[in-house]
C-alpha cells in the first residue's frame, strides 16, 4: 500500500490531488486515518492507534478500514504495493 | 455625502453562461451613492464565482438548496445573521422564491428586511397559470397548457402546431418541431424541475424584455425596456439594446399597477410582426441584465434597497435610449486555498 | 478514559452542484427519541424493524382538522378513512374523537362494526359492494354511497326484495381544473349523469337520498379545487331543494388533503408545499355558505380525511445490514425495511433519520431494501451520514396506507406498537409468525408424504 505522497490534507478535512486535480473532503476518522497513512504509518500501527481511541471490535474495524482503502484506490489516492 | 452603512445579503452568484443576477445586483448596489454596503453573498454551489469576485462581494456563506426545505434555509440564516447582522436579503433566483416567501416574518423578525412579491402574486404569474393571468388582466398570453406525463403531451400537442416551446416548471425552455422532441424536452425538463412541464404556443417574433421595481402599492418605481440583441444557445441575452417603445412601459404600468406588485420583475415579451405584444413569461425577480438599467441611468438596486429600508422613493421618469450591454467571460485566477476553506467551513 | 464512538472513515470526492454539510443543514438532524421514548432502546424491546405510533400525534391532528373546520362552520363531522389504516387501536383513536367509520369493503365494514361503529355512522363506498352487503348496510341504517348506475338498480332491487329502506348519497365526479380528473368514480356531475341519477333516486321511495359526495383525488395541492367542487355539489343540494323540496343532510367532501411527505418528482420539500387544514377549510366552507343554499338548511360537511391525520403518527424504526459500493462509485445502504413494509417509498421521498447524531459529512447514498428483488429501493438517491451496520434509522410519516398496502413476500411482517399519551408503549399488531401464514394453507394427501 503505498500512498501519493503530494497529495496535500488541510487539518479540516479538505484533500487536493495535485496530479489529477480532484478535490475531496473527508470525516474526522478520515482524517485522523489518511494523515497517519502519509506519515508513513503502517496499516497495523493505525488499527492499533484507532483501536485505542475509540469503541469499535477488530472485526468492525477491519471492515471498515478495507472499505475505506478501496474508496482511496477508487480515487487514486494510494496505489497497491 | 457620508454614505449610510448596510449589510445587504444576496443570491445567484452564478454569473455564469447562464447567469443568474447577484452579480450585478451587487455591482449596483456598491456604486450606490447613498450606501456603503457590505455585501454578503449567499452561495448554493462552490464554484459559483461571485464568491471569489472580492471587490464585489465581501464575505459569503454557503446556504442549502431550496428542495431541502425551508426550515433548513431558515436555520442557516440565523446562523449567518448572528455573524452579519444583515439590513436586507434580495433573493435572485425564482425556485428560491418560494421559500423565502413563506419565511418573510421569520425574517423580518431576525431584523432582516425583506421586499417580494407577495404568495398570490408569485403564485398567479407562473407559467402555468399564464391563461388565467391573461384573461383577468387583460393581457395576450400564448395559449399553454400543463403536461403530466406522457401521454398528456401527446393529447395536448394535438390542439397545437409545431414549433412548440417546452418550459420546465421554474427554468429551461425548448423549441420542439416534433411530438419526438417534445417527449424528449419533456423526460429532460420534469426530471430537473419536478412536474407540470408546460407546454405552450410559439408565438414568431422579437424578443423584448422589461425590466421593472414594483413599490406594492401600485405605483412604477423603475422600468427600463431592452430588446435582445444576441441569444446564446441557452437562449439568454449575451448583448442587448435600451428601447424607446412606449407600448412596452404602459404594458408595464398596466400590470403592476393592477397587481401591486412588490419587487423586482423581469417582463418577457414578444412583438409580432403585427406589432401585438404578447406575455411570454413574467420572471418575480431581478433579471440578470439589470445593470444595463444601472447604466441606462436607473439604478434599480438601490432603489430596491431604499424601498426595504422604508426611504423615501421618487420614480424614475426617463433613462437613456440606445444604452447597449455587451457580456464577456473572464477567467479569475484562484488559489486552491481559497476552495478548500469554502469548502470545509461553509464561508468565505 | 471512555473511548469516542467509532464513526466509519470516509472521503467523498467534490463535483460541482453537490452541496456539502453547510448547504444541507439540519436535513438529517438524529432522531433519537419519539414521544420522549429513546428510538434504540424500542427496537432492542421490539426487535426491528419496527412499526412506531404516536397516539399523541394522531389526537392532535384530529382535533386541528376539527378545529379547522367548527370554528368556519356549524355542523362538521369526520369519517375515519379505513383503507388509510385499520388497524383497530388506530380506528378506536379515531372513534374516541368522534369520528364515523369510512369503509369501502365488507371486509372493513365489519372491522368498524367489530370496533363498535354503529351502522347508522358507517358510510359505506365503493364500486364493489355486494348484494349481501349491501342488504346488511341498509338494514343497519349505514349511509350507501352509490357508485355507478348499476348499483343503483342492484340496490333498489334488494330493498324491494327484502321490504328495506336504504339511506343513500351518491359519489359525483367532475372537473375541477386538476390533474388527473378521476372520473371512474361516482356519476359525472358535467355530463347530467348526477343529476340523472338524482332524480332515479328520489323516484323511489325505498331509497332516501341523504347526501351528496365527491372525492376529487388524492394530495390535491390546491385548496381552490376543494372550492369548486363543493361549489358544485352545492349547486346540486340547491336543485334538489328546488325541484323536490328536499333537503340533503350532508356533503361530504372526500378525503385527498396532502400530508407533509414530499411526492418523488417534486423539487421543493413537502413540508414547505403541504396546505394547511385551514387553507382547505377556508375553500370548502366559504363555498357551501356562500352557494344558493338557505342559511338554515345547511348541510353537515363530512370529511374522509386519511393520510393528512394520519401520515405523520406513523414511523418506521430499522437497522442497516450492510454497505456496499455500487460499480458507479455511488455507495449503498442495505436496511431491515423493504417496499413490502413502505409501500409509500414507490410515491414519496421519504424523510430518513440516523438515531444517533454524526459528524455532517454526507456522501450520495441509494438505500436498499432487503428483499432479494430488485424494486426493492427505499430512497434512490439522497445525501446520508456514513452508518456502520447494525446502527439504526427512522423513517417518519409513514402512518398512512402502509398497514394496508403492505405485501406479505418472502417473510413475516414485524411488530407494531402504540405510544400512548402517557408514554406508555402497547403492541397493537404482533409480529407475525410462520404460522399465521401458513395456517390457512393445506395440502392435497398426494403430495404430504
Amino acid at each position: 500500500m503505498k500512498i501519493n505522497q503530494s497529495i496535500a490534507i488541510s487539518e479540516n478535512g479538505f484533500v487536493f490531488n495535485p496530479i489529477t486535480g480532484d478535490s475531496f473532503t473527508l470525516n474526522n476518522t478520515g482524517i485522523q486515518i489518511l494523515t497517519m497513512l502519509k506519515s508513513g504509518k503502517t496499516i497495523d500501527d493505525i488499527k492499533e492507534v484507532i483501536a485505542e481511541e475509540y469503541d469499535v471490535d477488530d472485526l468492525v474495524l477491519e471492515r471498515y478500514l478495507q472499505d475505506f482503502f478501496s474508496d482511496l484506490k477508487l480515487n487514486s489516492l494510494i496505489t497497491e504495493g | 455625502m457620508e454614505r449610510k452603512k448596510i449589510t445587504v445579503a444576496i443570491t445567484g452568484l452564478n454569473n455564469i453562461d447562464s447567469p443568474g443576477p447577484g452579480m450585478p445586483v451587487a455591482r449596483g448596489i456598491k456604486e450606490s451613492s447613498y450606501f456603503d454596503t457590505r455585501v454578503v453573498g449567499l452561495a448554493y454551489d462552490h464554484l459559483e464565482p461571485g464568491i471569489y469576485m472580492k471587490e464585489w462581494v465581501d464575505k459569503t456563506y454557503m446556504i442549502p438548496y431550496p428542495s431541502k426545505g425551508k426550515e433548513a434555509l431558515f436555520e442557516r440564516i440565523k446562523e449567518i445573521q448572528a455573524k452579519e447582522n444583515l439590513d436586507f436579503i434580495i433573493p435572485n433566483f425564482d425556485a428560491e422564491l418560494f421559500s423565502f416567501i413563506k419565511l418573510e416574518n421569520q425574517i423580518n423578525q431576525l431584523g432582516i428586511k425583506t421586499f417580494l412579491p407577495t404568495l398570490e402574486q408569485f403564485e398567479e404569474r407562473h407559467k402555468s397559470n399564464l391563461p388565467e393571468y391573461g384573461k383577468k388582466y387583460g393581457v395576450n398570453v400564448p395559449k399553454s397548457e400543463e403536461a403530466f406525463s406522457m401521454n398528456d403531451l401527446a393529447n395536448i400537442l394535438r390542439s397545437y402546431t409545431y414549433p412548440v416551446m417546452v418550459k420546465g416548471k421554474y427554468y429551461d425552455a425548448y423549441k420542439a418541431y416534433s411530438l419526438e422532441q417534445a417527449q424528449a424536452y419533456f423526460s429532460k425538463l420534469s426530471a430537473k424541475w419536478g412536474y407540470p412541464v408546460i407546454v405552450q404556443e410559439y408565438i414568431d417574433g422579437t424578443e423584448v424584455n422589461v425590466i421593472a421595481l414594483g413599490d406594492g402599492k401600485g405605483n412604477v418605481i423603475s422600468a427600463v425596456a431592452m430588446r435582445k440583441q444576441y441569444i446564446t444557445d441557452k437562449g439568454k441575452a449575451w448583448g442587448g439594446v435600451t428601447i424607446a417603445d412606449d407600448s412596452m412601459l404602459e404594458l408595464t404600468h398596466k400590470i403592476i399597477s393592477q397587481t401591486k406588485w412588490r419587487g423586482g420583475m423581469e417582463l418577457e415579451l414578444i412583438r409580432t410582426t403585427d406589432s401585438k405584444l404578447y406575455i411570454l413569461e413574467i420572471n418575480p425577480r431581478i433579471p440578470a441584465w439589470v445593470y444595463l438599467a444601472v447604466g441606462a441611468g436607473q439604478n434599480l438596486p438601490e432603489a430596491l434597497v431604499k424601498l426595504a429600508l422604508g426611504m423615501e422613493v421618487r420614480p424614475f421618469t426617463s433613462y437613456d435610449i440606445g444604452k447597449m450591454f455587451i457580456r464577456y467571460s473572464w477567467d479569475m485566477i484562484v488559489d486552491i486555498d481559497m476552495f478548500s476553506k469554502l469548502v470545509t467551513s461553509g464561508e468565505l | 478514559m471512555e473511548k469516542k464512538i467509532f464513526e466509519r472513515p470516509t472521503i467523498t470526492r467534490l463535483t460541482p452542484g453537490m452541496p456539502s454539510k453547510h448547504g444541507v443543514g439540519t436535513a438529517v438532524a438524529p432522531v433519537q427519541f419519539i414521544d420522549g421514548l429513546k428510538v434504540d432502546d424500542l427496537l432492542e424491546k421490539y426487535g426491528s424493524p419496527l412499526y412506531i405510533f404516536s397516539e399523541s400525534v394522531i389526537r392532535k391532528n384530529i382535533q386541528d382538522l376539527k378545529q379547522a373546520f367548527t370554528v368556519r362552520y356549524p355542523k362538521v363531522q369526520v369519517a375515519w378513512s379505513y383503507k388509510t389504516n385499520y388497524l383497530d387501536a388506530i380506528c378506536r383513536i379515531f372513534h374516541q374523537e368522534g369520528s364515523w367509520a369510512e369503509v369501502v369493503s365488507g371486509f372493513e365494514y365489519e372491522k368498524a362494526r367489530l370496533n363498535g361503529v354503529q351502522g347508522e355512522h358507517i358510510i359505506f363506498n365503493g364500486p364493489g359492494k355486494t348484494e349481501a352487503e349491501l342488504l346488511k348496510a341498509a338494514q343497519e341504517g349505514a349511509y350507501i354511497h352509490i357508485d355507478h348506475f348499476d348499483e343503483l338498480f342492484l340496490l333498489a332491487r334488494v330493498c324491494q326484495k327484502n321490504d328495506v329502506t336504504a339511506r343513500v348519497a351518491i359519489r359525483v365526479n367532475m372537473d375541477v381544473g386538476i390533474y388527473p380528473k378521476w372520473d371512474r368514480f361516482g356519476f359525472n356531475y358535467e355530463n347530467g349523469e348526477a343529476w340523472d341519477a338524482i332524480n332515479r333516486i328520489m323516484a323511489n321511495p325505498q331509497l332516501k337520498l341523504m347526501g351528496l359526495h365527491t372525492h376529487i383525488g388524492t394530495y390535491i395541492m390546491t385548496a381552490d379545487a376543494y372550492r369548486i367542487a363543493a361549489s358544485k355539489l352545492s349547486e346540486l343540494a340547491a336543485s334538489i331543494a328546488q325541484k323536490f323540496n328536499h333537503f340533503i343532510a350532508y356533503i361530504d367532501m372526500g378525503g385527498g388533503f396532502a400530508s407533509r411527505n414530499t411526492l418523488r418528482g417534486a423539487y421543493l420539500s413537502g413540508e414547505d408545499t403541504a396546505l394547511s387544514f385551514d387553507d382547505y377549510a377556508d375553500a370548502i366552507t366559504s363555498a357551501v355558505i356562500n352557494s344558493q343554499i338557505k342559511p338554515d338548511k345547511l348541510p353537515t360537511i363530512i370529511l374522509e380525511t386519511g393520510r393528512a391525520i394520519i401520515d405523520d403518527a406513523g414511523n418506521i424504526a430499522g437497522t442497516v445490514i450492510a454497505n456496499k459500493r455500487l460499480t458507479d462509485g455511488r455507495r449503498a445502504l442495505i436496511v431491515d425495511v423493504g417496499v413490502n413494509l413502505l409501500f409509500t417509498s414507490f410515491w414519496y421521498d421519504h424523510k430518513i433519520n440516523p438515531t444517533q447524531p454524526h459528524s455532517g459529512l454526507l456522501e450520495e447514498t441509494v438505500i436498499y431494501g432487503p428483499l432479494c428483488m430488485n424494486i426493492d429501493v427505499i430512497r434512490p438517491s439522497l445525501m446520508f451520514p456514513p452508518l456502520k451496520v447494525g446502527e439504526h434509522f427512522v423513517i417518519s410519516r409513514t402512518g398512512a396506507y402502509n398497514n394496508t398496502q403492505w405485501m406479505q413476500f418472502i417473510t413475516t411482517r414485524p411488530n407494531i406498537i402504540l405510544i400512548d399519551t402517557d408514554r406508555q408503549t402497547h403492541v397493537i399488531r404482533k409480529a407475525e409468525t410462520i404460522d399465521n401464514i401458513v395456517s390457512n394453507e393445506s395440502v392435497p394427501d398426494h403430495l404430504s408424504k
